[in-house]
């Protein structure tokens, strides 16, 4: 099985992007070696700034590259480019909507031995919650590609979250992603299974497994967590007994809660989550982590079982 | 006032000790931070060893001195000070960056006693300090604060702020060191994002700055005596380091910031470190 990290093929993506359009400008914080900045840095120097380790400026300059015109993405760790830096993405890009891209790596447990300091799994509920701010989780290298270069064509914030370690390839060149749509990866008729990033790959292989026991799972990607893709969780909640989200996020605020509100406002269906459950991370190895903390392919098969049951 | 001969000789020591475990805990855990560990742990050696007010067996006595790592990526150099001064077993080093560990990536306030702040965010540990020499002097200790930044780390814009609260509330029970070692991750810190003159900017901020050789353990000591004695403002010591330091091949390399050294680099390492004589 083929492994790439999103950051990887994000920093493809850009130096791609950049021969395309002129109008894109990359900003780091001091880590382009680790977000992978640093290719579009070597190839387009004259588009490329490092703010040094200053990220609440970063997206300030950002947003006024914005005002003239320019596609900026912003680029440091999740935490950094989130969470430090909240009231300067909600008021300086988000509420005048602005056409700042904020590409963040490093989101999650799987950040690894730097340990919870680093780790943000807040994230996404933080900018699910500002107005305006589009929020894109891809799951693997295609699909980051392909995100990146419609990111670039929608017009106002988008807020891209890719990770650390290599993760399989799930998707090849016939997919098709296109923001606020999820799509089913397999078919299934018994529980839905709705995955993003990380998350997906012990999704796919928990059905698999599932199915060996007569169970049918059906597995959603959903890398667009806002707009969220309501009929494709309506029609689940209308098929299946019940939804199983999967995070790589605090269980308060991202993708479990999102499908959770439309299933309440439309087909009350039980949605069980996989999740960070409300805690700080930690120092380890990613998969260690993943482990400790509930993210397994197993964790994913108990919910299933809890909902058939 | 100059050390002794024995005392410096013991400081000298201990800072190699301490080194050391810097090395081998990163190379132990293949993550960490060596580069700006090695650079601070001659400041760490005069603080924890010489100067500080403080008790492993009595960690939260109010009255006790405290240090903030605000770049908290050089938690090796904090833990080794912390081990080496009784805080907690030398064994457990080698637990550094593991799952259940105490001893997280970035120090962690609520896991292991004697770490006073949890940091590694970059930026926050001044403010942090602030707060704890203005609690001092409400409350009438005369305990005093040590906070260590990076070069890279003055780069936040919090960190003006703090320069500025620091000076406009008096607080002269407050010292800082600036592990100016020239180096951040993307490169030079002169070409990344440059905060120079640092010792301009301090004074206009208010502050009382001395600049020393941070290798130099009575230069150290000197600068921390001046800085008790200095009323009504905050001090900045600009420390002049080496990244990497101790460690030739990793002496002033941007690629050292990060990176564990394997395990020929690691017998390099020690080799060197244990040759080092401590009267030179
Ligand atoms: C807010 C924040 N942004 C980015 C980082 C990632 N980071 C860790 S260390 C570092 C470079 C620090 O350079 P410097 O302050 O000079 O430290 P030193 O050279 O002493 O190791 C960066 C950017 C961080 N920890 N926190
Ligand atoms: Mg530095």
């Amino acid at each position: 099985m083929t492994k790439i990290a999103t950051r990887d093929a994000y920093g493809k993506a850009l130096v791609e992007l950049g021969e395309k359009n002129p109008n894109v400008i990359v900003l780091d914080a001091d880590l382009s070696k680790s977000t992978k900045t640093a290719d579009f840095a070597k190839t387009y120097p004259d588009r490329f700034f490092d703010m040094g380790i200053s990220e609440a400026n970063m997206i300030g300059t950002a947003a006024g590259l914005a005002t003239a015109g320019k596609i900026p993405f912003v680029s440091t760790f999740a935490l950094f480019g989130t969470l430090r830096v909240g009231d300067q993405i909600r008021n300086s890009i988000c509420y005048p909507n602005l056409n700042v891209k904020i590409a963040v790596t490093h989101s999650g447990l799987t950040l690894g031995e730097d340990g919870a300091s680093h780790q943000a799994v807040e994230d996404i509920s933080m900018m699910r919650a500002i107005p305006n701010m589009t929020v894109i989780v891809p799951a693997d290298a295609e699909e980051t590609r392909q995100v990146i270069h419609a990111a670039a064509e929608y017009d106002g914030p988008v807020y891209i979250r890719l990770g650390r370690p290599a993760v399989p390839v799930v998707f090849d060149k016939n997919y098709k992603f296109e923001i606020g749509k999820g799509v089913v990866v397999n078919e299934g008729a018994d529980v839905t299974v709705i995955a993003m990033g990380v998350m997906l790959s012990p999704a796919i292989e928990a059905a698999k497994e599932l199915e060996k026991e007569g169970i049918s799972v059906r597995v959603i990607n959903m890398p667009t967590i806002k707009p969220i893709d309501k009929d494709i969780i309506i029609k689940a909640a209308q098929e299946t007994k019940g939804i199983v989200t999967a995070e790589e996020h605090n269980i308060y605020g991202g993708l479990g809660s999102a499908v959770a509100e439309v299933v309440t406002e439309s087909v009350p269906t039980v949605v069980k989550r996989v999740g960070v459950e409300d805690t700080f991370g930690e120092s380890g190895k990613p998969n260690e982590l993943l482990e400790k903390y509930g993210l397994t392919k197993e964790h994913i098969i108990e919910k299933v079982k809890e909902i058939i049951k | 006032m100059a050390f002794d001969e024995q005392t410096l000789a013991s400081l000298k020591e201990t800072a190699n000790t301490i080194r050391k475990d810097i090395v081998k805990m990163v190379a132990e855990a293949s993550s960490g931070h060596p580069g700006g560990s090695l650079s601070a742990a001659d400041i760490l050696t005069v603080l924890y060893f010489n100067e500080m007010n403080i008790d492993p067996n009595n960690p939260q006595d109010p009255n006790r001195d405290r240090f903030v790592l605000s770049k908290g990526h050089a938690s090796p150099v904090l833990y080794g000070a912390l081990a080496e001064k009784g805080f907690f077993p030398k064994e457990e080093l080698m637990t550094f960056r593991k799952i259940n560990s105490r001893l997280q990536g970035h120090p962690s306030k609520k896991s292991l006693p004697g770490v006073e702040m949890s940091t590694g965010s970059l930026g926050q540990g001044l403010s942090v300090a602030n707060g704890m020499a203005l609690a001092g002097k409400l409350d009438n200790r005369d305990y005093r604060v040590y906070v260590l930044l990076g070069d890279g780390e003055i780069q936040e814009g919090m960190i003006w702020e703090a320069a500025m609260s620091a000076a406009h509330y008096k607080l002269d029970n407050l010292t800082a060191f600036l592990d100016y070692n020239h180096l951040q991750i993307d490169g030079r810190v002169e070409d990344v994002m440059n905060p120079a003159p640092v010792d301009e900017k301090f004074r206009a901020f208010g502050w009382h700055v001395i600049i020393i050789d941070g290798h130099d353990m009575n230069q150290i000591s000197d600068a921390i005596q001046e800085a008790k004695s200095i009323k009504g403002k905050p001090t900045m010591i600009i420390a002049n380091t080496i990244k990497g330091k101790g460690v030739s091949f990793m002496e002033n390399q941007v690629g050292w910031h990060g990176t564990a050294p394997n395990a020929e680099q690691l017998a390099q390492a020690l080799e060197e470190l244990n040759g080092v004589k401590q009267n030179d």
